[in-house]
């Protein structure tokens, strides 16, 4: 027998592979959500080793805010190049200007939760009957009871209470006409190994997940990017810091962090001795302690 | 380092949540904004200090209760592995919870509560554990400061305990005198009670054998998807995608391919960019065969000289999960791996009652009902007994009307 060194990483690795292959084998019209963040960009890496050389069995979907960091965008683009993939784009902006939605006010106004309703009908328009995405369950309370294969129903909503049992496995996804499945291969990964992962596979991120220098300003004790998407105003006072983001999401709702981490080496070794965690950077989470909850029950990521 | 999965059950006066909790706590797996969290919700000890089963409670309707519902899975990590645990309810309206978490794990935490031995919910536990198949069991006395540390009442848990265990056949079962509260023998070794001379949990955690390595000559790989390029350069590319069930695959090795029976050869083995001798249990890979054979998702490549059961008459297990009950007139989708097939329950021999593990025959299956019965299939599965081989001895039922997960299954034999 030949010697077979298999470590954690390569067994969630392998995991998440055969939950790719799963979506492949079970959907008509499954899709790949890609945020640009470092979660969705290891799903991508992923698909890759579950597919090649055969392409991938479903596009890549990007809901757009318009209040992205431009790094991530133009990360997004090279990317889609260098592995020649499709993707779609479901645009918050035409969700606004169609009246869809309105645009929140205020102070801490943020169109984090005017996703939603795009995703919703971008999934409508396409039929996509399941939708990978990149969310773990160490992330968040609400996330740490969620199937890899969890059941949304035509609103999009995601009920706790009626969650199918997932064994062994065996993941079921018959679904009826109308719903879909909220997909998520790297539920059993934390944040640490994400990291520990893209260093060993040597993936480039977004320049904005190391350390540079940006204007920001110090808001309910976050920092934030200075931006024309932040409502600002005189109370505001804008500072120069070196800083990283540890999350990639909209920039009204995306907080950094002060960071002298300009490899990858010190991100991991800042996270190892971290005490604040990922989602702590976020201020949607923070709005009362079951926000995320009530967020996927209508529809979140 | 490797991963340990390990399953907990218990009800809320156990303890459990508080042991998580600890451990989580006392291996700094709690970071300061979620600590923050804790400390401004308002559930605190009667001494004042943290509840730290808060931790562990995920959904609001559960905060409320007060109780755990579902399945929630937690992660830590040491120097040594990283750990998973599946925690569930420990009450019998939570049986199917406990089947979910437990179908996962290679290693079960049971919790007695040393003020009150081995009770129903210990018998409970312990026959979920067995037959899930979990291969380590750890079996926590908690709640030792409240008897004075003593060994006394721990080693007459201990001898109940070893009765029962010798019944279930549970093979490796280890014991740790412990308080999840006061954190004694959970990180560190407990100063209170020094005629215990084993390790704390964690250490335990840390170095039990997991084997990862399936020695088994049972090689197995459901094939999950074809990868057909289709391109110029890659015209007659045909890979078949899955993941090793169990066993090995070698360069050269003979396989057959199931249910169809064809022979062939494993002409290469690829993982992403790179050529591999073999393919262990737990690798997913493609898989390329010498001869030009048509293979399509649910079927399974296997050893040829270690064949699986081929039958549509299986006896097995069943945990009922639906709150809507069995009917044995209807038909059921049953899912083996990658395979679907249309199936009946045919007869239901016998149910256990799971606090006293006396088995009953009976008419009806509800939820959270155990038993055994005799399944027929549409199309003959290519399986193994669960016990042989857990990975290729279980599957769900899936109900058409509704398409819910209704029902696990453990094979336990062909029916000629």
């Amino acid at each position: 027998m030949s010697t077979y060194n298999f470590d954690y990483l390569d067994e969630l690795e392998a995991e998440a592979i055969h939950i790719l292959r799963e979506v492949a084998g079970q959907f008509e019209k499954p899709a790949l959500l890609f945020s640009g963040g470092k979660d969705s960009i290891t799903l991508v890496r992923l698909a890759e080793k579950a597919f090649r050389p055969g392409k991938f069995p479903f596009p890549l979907v990007h809901i757009d805010t318009g209040h992205n960091f431009e790094e991530t965008i133009t990360y997004r683009d090279q990317m889609i190049e260098r592995i020649g993939e499709k993707l779609i784009v479901g645009s918050v902006q035409e969700s606004i200007d169609q009246g869809k939605v309105v645009e929140q006010t205020g102070k801490n106004a943020s169109r984090n939760a005017l996703q939603t309703v795009t995703l919703l009908d971008t999934i409508a328009k396409y039929q996509f009957d399941a939708c990978i995405g990149g969310a773990r369950r160490d992330e968040e309370k609400a996330r740490a009871k969620e199937r890899i294969f969890s059941v949304r129903d035509e609103f999009g909503q995601w009920d706790p209470k009626r969650q199918r049992p997932e064994l062994w496995n065996i993941y079921n996804g018959k679904i009826h006409k109308g719903e879909n499945i909220r997909v998520f291969p790297i539920s059993n990964w934390t944040e640490l190994d994400v990291w520990n992962y893209i260093r060993r596979e040597k993936i480039e991120l977004p320049s904005i997940y190391f350390s540079h220098e940006r204007e920001v300003i110090t808001r309910n004790g976050q920092l934030m990017a200075a931006s024309p998407f932040l409502n600002m105003d005189e109370e505001d006072v804008v500072e120069r810091k070196q800083v990283r983001f540890r999350t990639v999401g909209d920039m009204s709702c995306t907080a950094a962090v002060e960071s002298d981490a300009f490899l990858i080496d010190d991100i991991i070794s800042e996270i190892s001795a971290s005490k604040i965690s990922e989602r702590g950077a976020r201020l949607d989470d923070k709005v009362s302690e079951a926000a995320m909850e009530d967020r996927k029950k209508g529809g979140y990521f | 380092m490797n991963i340990l999965k390990f399953f907990t059950a218990g009800s809320v006066d156990d303890g459990k949540s508080t042991l998580i909790g600890r451990l989580l706590y006392d291996t700094d797996s709690i970071l300061a904004d979620q600590l923050e969290a804790l400390q401004r919700s308002n559930r605190k000890n009667d001494d004042g200090t943290i509840d730290l089963a808060i931790l562990t409670d995920g959904l609001r309707a559960e905060r409320e209760q007060g109780i755990t519902i579902d399945v929630a899975y937690k992660y830590f990590q040491t120097e040594k592995r990283k750990f998973i645990i599946a925690d569930t309810p420990g009450h019998i309206q939570y049986t199917r919870n406990m089947v979910t978490g437990a179908s996962t794990a290679n290693l079960a935490i049971i919790l007695i509560d040393a003020r009150n031995g081995v009770v129903e919910q210990t018998i409970r536990h312990s026959y979920i554990v067995s037959l899930l198949g979990i291969k380590h069991v750890v079996v926590c006395i908690n709640k030792m400061d409240m008897v004075d540390y003593s060994e006394t009442v721990y080693s007459a848990i201990i001898e109940k305990y070893k009765i029962l265990a010798q019944q279930l056949k549970l093979a490796d079962v280890t014991y740790i005198p412990v308080s999840a509260l006061k954190g004694d023998n959970v990180v560190q070794t407990s100063e209170h009670m020094r005629w215990y001379e084993g390790e704390s949990l964690l250490h335990f955690l840390e170095k039990v054998d997991t084997d990862h390595l399936d020695r088994s000559q049972l090689a197995r790989m459901p094939v999950q998807w074809v990868v057909r390029p289709q391109t110029a350069e890659l015209h007659d590319y045909r890979g078949y995608a899955g993941r090793v069930l169990s066993g090995t695959f070698n360069l050269n090795d003979k396989v057959t391919v199931l249910p169809s029976g064809a022979s062939s050869v494993v002409e290469k083995i690829e993982f992403f960019d790179e050529e591999l001798a073999a393919a262990h249990a737990g690798q997913s890979v493609i898989i390329h065969l010498k001869d030009d054979v048509d293979i399509s998702r649910g079927d399974t490549i296997v050893n040829a000289s270690a064949l699986p059961q081929e039958t549509k008459l299986i006896e097995a297990d069943l945990c009922w999960m639906d709150t809507r009950a069995l009917d044995t007139s209807i038909m059921y989708n049953i899912q083996h791996n990658s395979k679907v097939t249309k199936c009946k329950i045919n007869e239901i021999l016998h149910k256990v009652d799971i606090n006293t593990l006396e088995k009953h025959p009976a008419e009806e299956f509800k939820l959270n009902d155990i038993g055994r019965v005799i399944v027929k299939t549409a199309d003959a599965l290519a399986f193994d007994l669960y016990d042989d081989n857990r990975a290729n001895g279980s599957a769900i039922l899936v109900d058409t009307r509704t398409n819910l997960t209704v029902g696990a299954l453990m094979f336990r034999a062909a029916v000629e």
